[in-house]
């Protein structure tokens, strides 16, 4: 009885990180069909920022939750301006402009950082579960990544801002002929975007430690699930990493975690062989 | 507007050239009445925790040697490639060293899957090759030279101590899941159950894992009295992170012979680290006149940004040194001469004490030490002299058949 109840905790974490890593991509790829392949980057940068921030004596949960994101925001509102918002539209351009962009801020992040920075440890302490233990942290991860659901479907489905990002997303050219400007939507869209990605890798930060090459180990995984996910940003996020979630934390748990991964891939890709355009592609099909 | 953007895309370039160019070759000095010799080791990329301090203390000993005057009148040229943990560059710069630079010596490869990329390649180009890096033990190659340790020297004498110490019986292996970790937990496994012991568990994991969290909750199911940890990379200390976010940290006793190579035990807060017992031919904690001069060197040549030195380092550094004193005594630095005089009692009083070549099968005999993290730095419990590759040596004689050239995995010792 308290395994099950330890594996259910287990399969809510492995789902909610995996939705948290995928978030700024299913902004900046779902919304934007911009593949950015810096997003691992994005990810790494708020790890840093975390660490750094904590070390300064900020608490902890301000530096995830607030600083992080603010920082790796600001990053990625730079970097649109600077070269993705040049390639708007030009998708093959994109991939190879944001790859660079990956390989420039790893090298940065060896030579400003280094590979030894010291690491953050979780807090909050643990609960038990019978003869288990299992982080408070984690389940922390679920709550925030819930909250964080919760309130960008609640941005999206009923305010302004939301159905105007919509709106830019689904025809920017009608969009600007209503009188909105699509540059400064997509500026926004990929500043949130970005600010997402840094939160993400703020919040796994204390878990995963930072390296300058943390991001490769997520960047694949969340290319996946969004792709899994199709059409509606959050629906799909939400369903596509809870069912890979679940399916590679079981059969992790059955068996090892290099089965785990292949099942994980092995589920997307009977997925997608079926499902062209992804879950939302054929189910949940007006949803956000 | 357009001005402004050209020079901020040209200073944008000039900012991208400067980060590279130091990246790919660097060189010592240029070439001419010089001995060459190469390292290829990883500087960046995912293995640069582990290549980074071994490229340091190279350069420190060829430094030292080139200061008194050089190898037989000549200066010695250290050409250092980055392979940027990438197999196939290995291959290449392999070649390049060996045919275009026809460098006298190559020294580097950190994974024994980098090892065994460029081991035949060398021998195919004879040109001699030493590995500073301690793995599962087994390469039986004359061209080759290893100034690590391998499990007969540090598994040997870790477990039994660490299993009497806590009246262990049942061990839990995790390890990193290509040839390293799989070779080295059989040895584990033959080391306890030789003890007593068992081992109740083992699991392996590719080196991009980042989530422990299933395998946590498998470790205290399975309820066993030590964890063995073979795990590999920068990646893979998330455990020890998740490990303590669950509240375990210090429940169980941890042994590995591979923690700590990778900044583990300094990038890792102490209560995530304290306890964790590991044997190496060398740490940086040693309270010797030999060490604390050596770092003084290293201190001295790199300042604040000296690297911690672990076993790695400091056999890259015994690895320059017995090259170094064989070109002396053979008179020359072809390759055959070399050999045979690193294969007549070749010794090297180093930073960890004495480095012998073992010429039957070209590892190193040298002391090996254990210790126990705490606050972030190794504690020396005990220390034992002179230790020989043995596991190596039952499958590996290079005196009886100079023209092996295998990569034991020595299932002999399967239990």
């Amino acid at each position: 009885m308290d395994y099950v109840i330890v594996l259910i905790l287990q399969i809510l974490f492995s789902v909610s990180s995996l939705a948290l890593v995928c978030a700024g991509l299913a902004v900046i790829f779902g919304m934007m069909r911009v593949i950015n392949l810096a997003h691992g980057e994005f990810i790494m940068l708020g790890g840093f920022t975390t660490v750094f921030a904590t070390q300064a004596g900020i608490p902890i949960v301000v530096s995830m939750l607030v600083v992080a994101p603010a920082i790796v925001a600001v990053i990625g509102f730079v970097i649109e301006r600077l070269v993705v918002r040049h390639l708007y539209g030009r998708m093959i351009d994109t991939m190879l402009a944001t790859w660079g962009l990956s390989l420039l801020l790893i090298g940065a992040a060896t030579m400003l950082f280094g590979n030894s920075v010291a690491g953050i440890s979780a807090p909050f302490g643990s609960f038990t579960v019978g003869q288990y233990r299992v982080s408070v942290y984690e389940m922390f991860i679920v709550a925030v990544t819930l909250v964080l659901l919760i309130g960008c479907y609640l941005l999206l489905r009923f305010t302004r801002l939301g159905l105007i990002a919509r709106g830019t997303m689904q025809n920017s050219e009608m969009a600007a002929s209503l009188g909105i400007s699509p540059s400064k939507v997509y500026s926004v869209t990929f500043t949130a975007g970005a600010a997402l990605s840094g939160l993400a890798g703020a919040l796994l930060a204390p878990l995963s430690g930072v390296v300058p090459t943390m991001g490769k180990a997520y960047v694949a995984k969340a290319f996946i699930t969004v792709i899994s996910g199709g059409e509606a940003i959050l629906t799909g996020l939400v369903s596509a990493s809870g069912l890979l979630g679940s399916v590679g934390t079981l059969t992790t748990f059955a068996t090892t975690p290099v089965v785990g991964d292949a099942a994980l891939l092995f589920a997307a890709i009977i997925l997608l062989r079926f499902l062209p355009n992804g879950i939302t592609g054929r189910f949940f099909r007006r949803s956000i | 507007m357009s001005l402004k953007r050209r020079t901020v895309l040209k200073s944008g370039a000039a900012m991208i050239g400067t980060l590279a160019a130091p990246g790919l070759i660097t060189r010592a000095q240029a070439a001419g009445d010089t001995i060459k010799i190469a390292n290829i080791t990883d500087v960046s990329g995912g293995l640069d925790i582990y290549g980074q301090p071994q490229v340091a203390t190279m350069q420190l000993a060829v430094d030292e040697i080139n200061q008194k005057g050089g190898l037989l009148g000549k200066q010695i040229d250290l050409i250092s490639y980055d392979p940027q943990s990438d197999l196939q560059l290995y291959t290449q710069f392999a070649t390049e060293a060996a045919t275009r630079e026809r460098v006298s010596a190559v020294f580097g490869g950190i994974t024994s899957a980098s090892r065994e990329a460029i081991r035949p390649l060398l021998r195919r180009y004879q040109t001699l090759y030493f590995y500073p890096t301690l793995y599962e033990g087994g390469a039986c190659d004359r061209n080759y030279f290893c100034t690590g340790t391998t499990p007969a020297q540090t598994i040997e004498k870790l477990v039994p101590h660490v299993m009497d110490k806590f009246n262990g019986k049942k061990v839990y292996v995790i390890a990193a899941d290509y040839n390293y970790g799989w070779i080295s937990a059989r040895w584990v496994k033959h080391y306890v159950e030789s003890h007593g012991g068992e081992v109740v568990a083992d699991e392996y994991f590719p080196l991009d894992v980042t989530e422990f969290g299933p395998t946590i909750k498998n470790i205290q199911a399975a309820k066993p009295d030590l964890l063995y940890t073979l795990l590999v990379g920068g990646n893979h200390m998330s455990f020890f992170r998740q490990w303590a976010a669950s509240g375990l940290a210090g429940s169980l006793p941890m042994f590995s012979t591979d923690f700590g190579v990778g900044n583990e035990h300094i990038v890792l807060s102490s209560e995530e680290s304290d306890g964790m017992y590991a044997a190496y031919a060398y740490m940086q904690e040693l309270d010797t006149p030999a060490n604390m001069a050596f770092l003084e060197r290293l201190n001295s040549k790199f300042g604040a940004g000296a690297p911690y030195i672990n076993e790695l380092a400091s056999a890259a550094y015994y690895a320059i040194y017995h090259w170094a004193q064989a070109v002396e005594k053979a008179g020359t630095a072809d390759r055959m001469p070399v050999i045979e005089t690193l294969e007549a009692n070749s010794v090297v009083d180093g930073p960890g004490g004495k480095s012998t070549i073992d010429p039957a099968t070209h590892h190193c005999i040298q002391d090996v030490h254990i210790g126990v993290v705490k606050d972030n730095a190794f504690d020396v419990l005990k220390s034992f002299d002179q230790l020989a590759p043995t596991d190596t040596a039952e499958v590996c004689d290079l005196i009886a058949n100079p023209d092996d050239n295998t990569h034991y995995t020595i299932t002999s010792r399967d239990g």
